[in-house]
């Protein structure tokens, strides 16, 4: 069969390598599975084989050391189209690099061919042993020779869930078997054995590629073959607006504060720290004021403290940090600790306490209520909140019992006892 | 008449997310990292594809074939994944693929603290296109910008061929704050241009903008060859021939060039004041602060908020120019922006205001501003 594919023109590889054979033969199968020259994707690594892009009269896409297949996932999944091709050529040494993105295409099952051109060490950079160079071939790196078993690809890439996967030794014609990868559904791969006859053959003078395979326990097979359900993209039509379904929030009340009142609110994990927080924020903008509000809590969200800063104003607020906070509102042991220098370092203002809380010295005004006896850990913040709105008269207690009541958990909790002062 | 309030409790990662969907983004792909968790939580939920990814190279691989087929692909991370991103999107960057991707930023070093904000990765951004070109960087500062300027930064992108980089902080996407939707303008989704003529595609031949025509891998018109080594325009690859690093240069041409139409900045020049406070991202929200402070206090002072940082639109440095005392305001040790804009060393009438692990305050700033030089 004449070149379709392929440029007519002299591959660039060197003499006696394996990755001409690999070239012939892809044009080979693509003739014999009838695609168009543009419904084919050619993705190359980095590596000698790379160069060969200039080759093809298809579509083409090289990128960086180790990642074609990651990239031609990404094309494949763009596409999610099943006449288009799409291969992935990479080295041994790409694939070593790239390893974890052969196992996440073949466990996506991308729709897509790669083809391993394995001639056991890195050629383009001299030589150099990869992780499927075996124990007992040389490379140009002697005393780093491989004391440990290869890489089997075939074998990771078929647990991984591959479509089809095969083993061959490169030869002047394996089109048949690449003719039966590109037409399996979901991800194939073909590792392609060769020598590389600058490093490979020097370096091992005499010896058999067919026995070095052996040797290695690499079976020339096919390993898989399930022609399984490829990845298919799903667009999502009229995903709804991330702003239109926000509940709006109406100023029906009135608020009499001329400036910004500043504050933290700490308490315990699940003790409704910022949730409580919310429903005040909610609150404040329904009496016309503007809101910041942000959460603090350790990484493990479900134990430790948890405290909220929040800022309201008649203003709009710019800087949102609270250095210099107005009150503190400490309904619990673990949000003393956290808080303790922030009360420390607080002048004037007032701090809202846990009757159970000793605090620090401090100059500030102290309220202590006992919020945690009166209502329960978990209401307490709640219950401080109402409190504090109670106390100062920042916005009508009106506003925060509506927000109260448009929660969906304010049928559990008996407002009676959150406005008991 | 006053237009009507639409008032929500929201955040700028919700705002962000709704105004890539609206620009014509259309991939969302990612892996999840604080403090950038709002923005991969509301992209599963609005962009039409959502794909998990199992690292950070493969985002930005599977990005990039995503946007060599057309498509408009967007990610968000902080610094510890950027860092994993950085070859790849050195490898955006020569194809010429448009692409989004927010940077969150965090305290470093390393994993740093993931809680807490802070501006300290505008210096590699500055730097980490290999070869010394420029990437886009913008940063906005508030919702209404977060909404506006995001669809510019997309159709920059698309535009010109390019990844683009929105840079944030944890400050500024996680605080959850009162907005009035009402104000937010209506955004256009993108319409992209594609090559039509019948004459051969040359992939990498530029046009007056130095943007060559797209089409996507895969069309059955015309081959398309897209590479990241050094190629001519044919997308052929070559050593170093003067037509293939005239391509390789042209990347940072275009962008400077073309980034005139997209220079963004709140310039607030109180006539008679000999002082200019710059600043940018969350700290231009306590810039701004300072600014009205001072001036309730009667000190003239200007104000310049950069929202496009990179590469530096002249009009910075035309503006500069007319104040003899320049204050810089931003949340990294070293000053990051003022040395990009004047360079390391100290310079008579240059200063910085900055700190590392908090917020910087309004007072730091007025403090600087007021102090004799």
């Amino acid at each position: 069969m004449s070149k379709i594919f392929l440029e007519n023109m002299e591959l660039p590889f060197c003499k006696g390598c394996g990755h001409s054979l690999i070239a012939n033969n892809i044009d080979l199968a693509l003739q014999k599975n009838n695609y168009s020259l543009l419904d084919v994707i050619i993705v190359t690594d980095i590596g000698c084989h790379g160069i060969v892009d200039k080759c093809f009269r298809t579509h083409t896409f090289h990128g960086l050391h180790g990642r074609s297949v990651a990239l031609a996932s990404g094309v494949s999944a763009g596409l999610s189209n099943p006449e288009k091709k799409i291969i992935a050529l990479i080295g041994d040494g790409g694939a070593t690099i790239g390893m974890q993105h052969i196992i996440d295409a073949a466990h996506n099952n991308f729709d897509m061919t790669v083809i391993v051109h394995n001639n056991m060490l890195y050629g383009m950079t001299g030589g150099q042993p990869s992780e499927f160079t075996p124990p007992g071939f040389n490379t140009t790196i002697n005393d780093q020779s491989p004391k440990h078993k290869v890489y089997d690809v075939c074998q990771i890439a078929s647990s991984a869930g591959a479509s089809f996967v095969s083993r061959v030794i490169a030869s002047n014609d394996f089109s048949d078997l690449l003719a039966t990868a590109f037409s399996r559904k979901g991800f194939s791969l073909v590792e392609v054995m060769e020598i590389c006859p600058s490093y490979g053959v020097k370096a091992n003078p005499g010896m058999k590629l067919k026995n070095v395979v052996a040797d290695a326990g690499l079976e020339l097979k096919t390993f898989t073959d399930n022609n399984s359900e490829s990845f298919e993209t799903v667009y999502k039509k009229d995903t709804a607006s991330l702003i239109d379904n926000q509940k709006e929030i109406q100023a029906v009340y009135k608020s009499s504060i001329t400036r910004p009142v500043k504050m933290v609110i700490s308490g315990s994990a699940g003790e409704g720290v910022q949730t409580s927080a919310e429903l005040f924020a909610r609150a404040a903008i329904a009496s016309g004021l503007n809101v910041t509000k942000k959460g603090n809590y350790p990484v493990t969200v479900g134990v430790g403290f948890s405290s909220s800063d929040i800022i309201i104003s008649p203003d709009e607020i710019f800087y949102t940090g609270t250095s210099d906070v107005d009150v503190i509102i400490v309904t619990s042991q673990e949000g003393l600790d956290y808080s303790s220098s922030s009360i420390k370092n607080l002048k004037g203002g007032t701090i809202i306490c846990d009757s159970s809380l000793s605090l620090p010295e401090t100059s500030s005004k102290i309220i202590k209520h006992d919020f945690r006896n009166k209502i329960s850990g978990k209401g307490a913040s709640l219950y401080s909140l109402f409190y504090y709105v109670n106390y100062s008269k920042i916005f009508p207690i009106e506003a925060l019992i509506e927000s109260f009541k448009g929660e969906k958990y304010s049928s559990k909790i008996d407002i009676s006892k959150l406005l008991e002062f | 008449m006053e237009q009507e309030k639409k008032i929500i409790f929201t955040d700028n990662s919700r705002i962000t997310v709704e105004a890539l969907v609206q620009s014509g983004a259309d991939i969302f792909i990612g892996y999840p990292i604080t403090p950038a968790n709002l923005l991969y939580s509301y992209a599963s939920v609005r962009f039409p594809v959502f794909m998990a990814a199992p690292d950070e190279i493969t985002t930005l691989q599977w990005m990039s074939g995503f946007s060599a087929v057309g498509k408009i692909p967007v990610t968000a991370t902080s610094f510890p994944g950027f860092a994993l991103m950085i070859e790849s999107i050195n490898m955006a960057y020569m194809m010429e693929l448009p692409m989004i991707i927010i940077l969150v930023q965090r305290l470093g070093p390393a994993t740093g603290t993931a809680t807490t904000g802070a501006q300290g990765d505008l210096a590699l951004l500055n730097g980490m296109i290999s070869g010394g070109m420029t990437l886009p960087v913008f940063n906005f500062y508030n919702s209404f910008d977060y909404w506006a300027l995001t669809a510019k930064a997309v159709e920059f992108s698309v535009m010109h061929r390019t990844p683009v980089v929105i840079l944030t902080s944890k400050e500024e996407m996680m605080t959850k704050l009162s907005l009035d939707v009402a104000r937010l303008k209506n955004i256009s989704k993108i319409e992209r241009n594609y090559y039509e003529k019948s004459e051969t595609y040359v992939p990498y031949r530029a046009e007056k903008n130095l943007v060559p025509p797209f089409l996507p891998l895969g069309n059955k018109m015309h081959q398309v060859r897209i590479t990241s080594s050094t190629h001519n325009q044919r997308g052929i690859i070559q050593n170093s021939t003067a037509e293939a690093l005239n391509n390789s240069k042209r990347l940072h041409y275009k962008n400077v060039r073309n980034i005139a139409d997209f220079s963004f900045y709140d310039f607030d020049d109180e006539p008679g004041s000999t002082t200019l406070l710059v600043s940018y991202g969350v700290t231009a929200l306590a810039a701004k602060e300072a600014v009205i402070n001072l001036r309730a206090s009667g000190e003239k002072v200007s104000l310049l908020i950069a929202q496009t940082l990179l590469p530096v639109p002249q009009i910075y440095y035309d503006i500069c120019s007319r104040y003899s005392k320049i204050v810089i305001a931003e949340e990294n040790l070293t000053g990051q922006y003022r040395q990009i804009l004047f360079g390391g060393g100290s310079r008579t009438g240059i200063s910085g205001v900055n700190d590392f692990g908090s917020m910087i305050n309004p007072n730091s700033i007025i403090k600087e501003v007021l102090r004799h030089v």
